[in-house]
C-alpha cells in the first residue's frame, strides 16, 4: 500500500481509516440482507414450494436484525456507517437515528405478518409473478429510505419501493389492477419527479447532499439562498406521496384494486414513508421554513383527515372505505408536522408507527371476513358474527383503534396531538382531530354493524360454506393485534422511544455528530 | 452557459406539463419522460456547466485545478437516467396491458377501479 501512495498527502485526511466498528455492521445489514433474499428469492421462482420457506424464515430474521438495530441505537444513540471509505460528505452515509430504528423495527414487523398472510392469500400464479421478491425488494426500498442519511440516496431507494410496488399492485393483471395500477403509477412518478426537481435545486445550494451537512449549512445559506422555494416543493413532492389533500386521489383510486396482502403492506407502509421524509426534511433540516409554511400545512392537514374520513362514509365497498381511512390517518400526522413542537412531533410518529400496525391489520381482518363467506361490499355483506364471533370482536377491537379510543394504541398520539395543539391556541386543529375520531367512529361502526352484526343476506347464507381459517392468517392478524393492544396498555416505552425520537429530530446536534465526529455543530 | 440551459429546462418543463394535461396516457407517458429528462438538464445545469478541466488530479500536485468541471452531477444524473429509463420502460407496458386489457387509453373512460354508478352504502340497518 504504501509503495502505491507514495507522492499523495496523507490518505487519512479523504478516508474513514479505523475499521467499522462490529455492531455498527448492522446499519447495513437490513438493507443488504433484503437485497440478498430478495434476489434470492427472485432466482427460485420457479419453485413456488420454495418461496414462502424461504421468505418468512427471510422476514423474521429481517425482524430480529431491525430490532437489535432499534435496541443498539436506543443504547449508544445515533450511528452512522459510511460507504466506500470516502469521508462524509463525499460518501454516502446511512445515519440511523431512534426515528429511523423505530419505523424500521415497526416496517419489518408488518412485513413479516404480511409475509405470513401471503401464504394463504397469494395463490400459486400470484407467487410465480414474484410476491415474495417483490416483498423483499420493498423492504429494501423501505428500510433503505428510513436509514439513509444523504438526500439523493433517499431518491434512489424511494424508487426501488416505488418500482417494486408497481410489481406487487399488478400482481395478476386484472382489469381493475391495470386501471388502478395505471393512475398510481404515474402519479407516483411525477411525485417523484418532483422529489428530483427539489434535489437538483438544493444541490445546486448547497453543493452538498448529505442530510448532517444541510442541517449546518442551512443556517447559514438562510439570508441568501430562496429557500422557501425549495422546502415548498419537497413539501409538495412529500405530501403527494403521502396522500395528502389535495394530491391523495391517485391512493383511493388504487389501494383496493391488489391483493388484499399487497393492499394491506401499502396502507401499512407506502405512505409513512412519505411522512418520514417529510418529518426528516422539513421537521429537521429546515425547521425555520416549516413554521413559516405550518399553515399551509395545518390547513392541508385538517382537509385531508375530515374529507378523507367523508370519503370513507361514503363508500359501499369496505377496501374502498379503508382507502380513504388511510388517507385520513395522514392528515392527523401532517397536523403534529404543522404543530412542530416536541409533543407534536412524538404525536406524528407514535401515530405513523401506529398506523402501519394497524392498517394492515384492519386489511387483514376484513380479508379473513371476506374468506368466511362475507363479501366487500356493504350492501350485501352480514353474518359475520354468527359465524365467528371471535373474528368480529378483533375485528372491533381494531376498529376502535383506527378511530383512536382508548385501550388501543391509537388513542395516545390522539390525545398527545390534541394537547400539543390546543398548547400553541390551534383549537380549529384539535377541533379537525376530535371530528375525524367521531366521524372514522361513525364509519367503521357502520362497517361493523352491517357486515358483521346483521344477519346474512339469502344470497350470502347459501354460499356460505363453513371454511376453517387459514392458520398463517390468523396468526399474522393476532400478531398485530397483539401489538396495538401491547402499545394502547403499555404506551411508555414507546412513549419514551418516541419523544426521543422527536428530540432528535429538533435538535440534530446528535445526528450530525454522529456523522462529523469533532465538529461542533451550531 | 448557464442561462441558456435554465430556458432549455423551462421549455421542457413548459412542454411535459402541457402533456400532463392530456387525457391520453401515451400523451401523459411522453410527458413523463421529457419531465425526467428536464430534471436530468436541471442537476447538470446546478452543478455547473463547464469545459474547463476535466477533474483529475495531475501526476506533480495534490489538488485539483480551480476550474475543473464537477464530475458528482454527472454521477447523479446517470443515476437519475437509468431510474427514468426503467420507469419509462415499465410504464410502457403498463399502459399497452391496460389499452389492451380495458380497451381505451382515455384516463377519462378507465373508470374499472372506480366505478361510475357504484351503489350508496345502505343507509339504514
Amino acid at each position: 500500500m504504501a509503495g502505491k501512495t507514495a507522492g499523495l498527502e496523507d490518505l487519512s485526511v479523504a478516508f474513514v481509516m479505523e475499521p467499522v466498528a462490529a455492531a455498527d455492521w448492522l446499519i447495513p445489514a437490513p438493507v443488504v440482507f433484503c437485497l440478498l433474499a430478495g434476489s434470492v428469492l427472485l432466482m427460485l421462482r420457479k419453485r413456488t414450494d420454495l418461496q414462502p420457506l424461504i421468505a418468512i424464515p427471510a422476514l423474521v430474521i429481517l425482524s430480529a436484525l431491525t430490532l437489535g438495530l432499534l435496541a443498539h441505537v436506543v443504547i449508544n444513540g445515533t450511528a452512522t456507517m459510511t460507504m466506500g471509505r470516502w469521508l462524509p460528505p463525499f460518501g454516502i452515509s446511512f445515519t440511523v437515528d431512534a426515528l429511523g430504528a423505530f419505523f424500521a423495527a415497526t416496517s419489518s414487523l408488518v412485513a413479516l405478518a404480511a409475509g405470513i398472510y401471503g401464504r394463504s392469500d397469494v395463490d400459486h400464479s400470484g407467487q410465480r409473478y414474484g410476491f415474495y421478491p417483490f416483498l423483499l425488494l420493498i423492504m429494501a426500498g423501505v428500510l433503505g429510505a428510513f436509514m439513509t442519511g444523504d438526500i439523493f440516496n433517499l431518491y434512489v431507494w424511494f424508487e426501488v419501493l416505488l418500482i417494486s410496488s408497481f410489481g406487487l399492485l399488478v400482481l395478476g393483471s386484472e382489469r381493475s389492477q391495470l386501471d388502478g395500477g395505471v393512475k398510481y403509477a404515474f402519479l407516483n412518478l411525477i411525485a417523484t419527479t418532483l422529489f428530483l426537481v427539489a434535489t437538483g435545486y438544493l444541490y445546486g445550494l448547497f453543493g452538498t447532499l448529505n442530510m448532517a451537512d444541510i442541517a449546518v449549512k442551512a443556517s447559514e445559506l438562510r439570508a441568501a439562498a430562496p429557500l422557501m422555494t425549495l422546502v415548498t416543493l419537497f413539501l409538495l413532492a412529500f405530501a403527494m406521496k403521502a396522500a395528502a389533500f389535495p394530491v391523495n386521489f391517485w391512493l383511493p383510486a388504487s389501494y383496493h384494486t391488489p391483493k388484499l396482502v399487497v393492499s394491506a403492506l401499502f396502507a401499512g407502509l407506502l405512505t409513512k414513508v412519505g411522512i418520514y421524509a417529510l418529518l426528516r426534511i422539513l421537521g429537521m433540516l429546515f425547521p425555520v421554513e416549516r413554521l413559516e409554511l405550518s399553515y399551509i400545512i395545518a390547513i392541508a392537514a385538517a382537509l385531508t383527515m375530515v374529507l378523507g374520513v367523508l370519503g370513507a362514509l361514503a363508500q359501499n365497498d369496505i377496501r374502498r372505505s379503508m382507502g380513504f381511512l388511510v388517507v385520513s390517518g395522514i392528515g392527523v400526522m401532517m397536523a403534529g408536522l404543522a404543530i412542530g413542537s416536541p409533543a407534536g412531533l412524538s404525536g406524528t410518529i407514535f401515530y405513523a408507527a401506529h398506523s402501519m400496525v394497524v392498517m394492515t391489520a384492519l386489511y387483514f381482518a376484513i380479508g379473513i371476513g371476506a374468506q368466511l363467506g362475507g363479501s366487500f361490499m356493504l350492501t350485501s355483506a352480514g353474518g359475520l358474527y354468527a359465524r365467528n364471533a371471535t373474528l368480529a370482536f378483533v375485528t372491533l377491537m381494531l376498529f376502535l383503534s383506527v378511530s383512536g379510543l382508548p385501550p388501543f394504541s391509537g388513542f395516545w398520539p390522539k390525545v398527545m396531538l390534541v394537547k400539543a395543539s390546543l398548547d400553541i391556541g390551534a383549537w380549529w386543529l384539535a377541533g379537525a382531530i376530535l371530528v375525524t375520531g367521531l366521524l372514522t367512529t361513525i364509519t367503521v361502526g357502520r362497517i361493523w354493524a352491517l357486515a358483521y352484526w346483521r344477519p346474512a343476506q339469502a344470497e350470502a347464507a347459501e354460499q356460505a360454506a363453513a371454511q376453517t381459517l387459514p392458520a398463517g392468517a390468523v396468526a399474522a392478524l393476532a400478531g398485530l393485534v397483539i401489538l396495538t393492544i401491547g402499545a394502547g396498555i403499555w404506551p411508555e416505552p414507546v412513549m419514551v422511544l418516541v419523544q426521543d425520537a422527536a428530540r432528535g429530530l429538533i435538535d440534530p446536534s446528535a445526528y450530525v455528530l454522529s456523522v462529523f465526529p469533532g465538529e461542533v455543530p451550531q | 452557459m448557464e442561462p441558456l440551459f435554465a430556458l432549455l429546462v423551462g421549455a421542457l418543463f413548459t412542454v411535459s406539463i402541457y402533456l400532463f394535461m392530456s387525457k391520453h396516457i401515451i400523451r401523459v407517458l411522453m410527458g413523463a419522460a421529457i419531465l425526467s429528462n428536464a430534471v436530468n438538464l436541471l442537476i447538470f445545469t446546478a452543478g455547473r456547466v463547464t469545459r474547463e478541466v476535466p477533474p483529475i488530479i495531475g501526476a506533480n500536485s495534490d489538488v485539483l485545478p480551480a476550474a475543473a468541471a464537477n464530475p458528482l452531477p454527472q454521477a447523479l444524473v446517470l443515476t437519475a437516467i437509468v431510474i427514468a429509463f426503467s420507469f419509462f420502460a415499465f410504464l410502457l407496458v403498463l399502459g399497452y396491458r391496460a389499452f389492451q386489457k380495458l380497451g381505451t387509453d382515455d384516463s377519462d373512460e378507465m373508470r374499472v377501479a372506480e366505478p361510475v354508478n357504484e351503489p350508496a352504502p345502505p343507509l339504514g340497518y
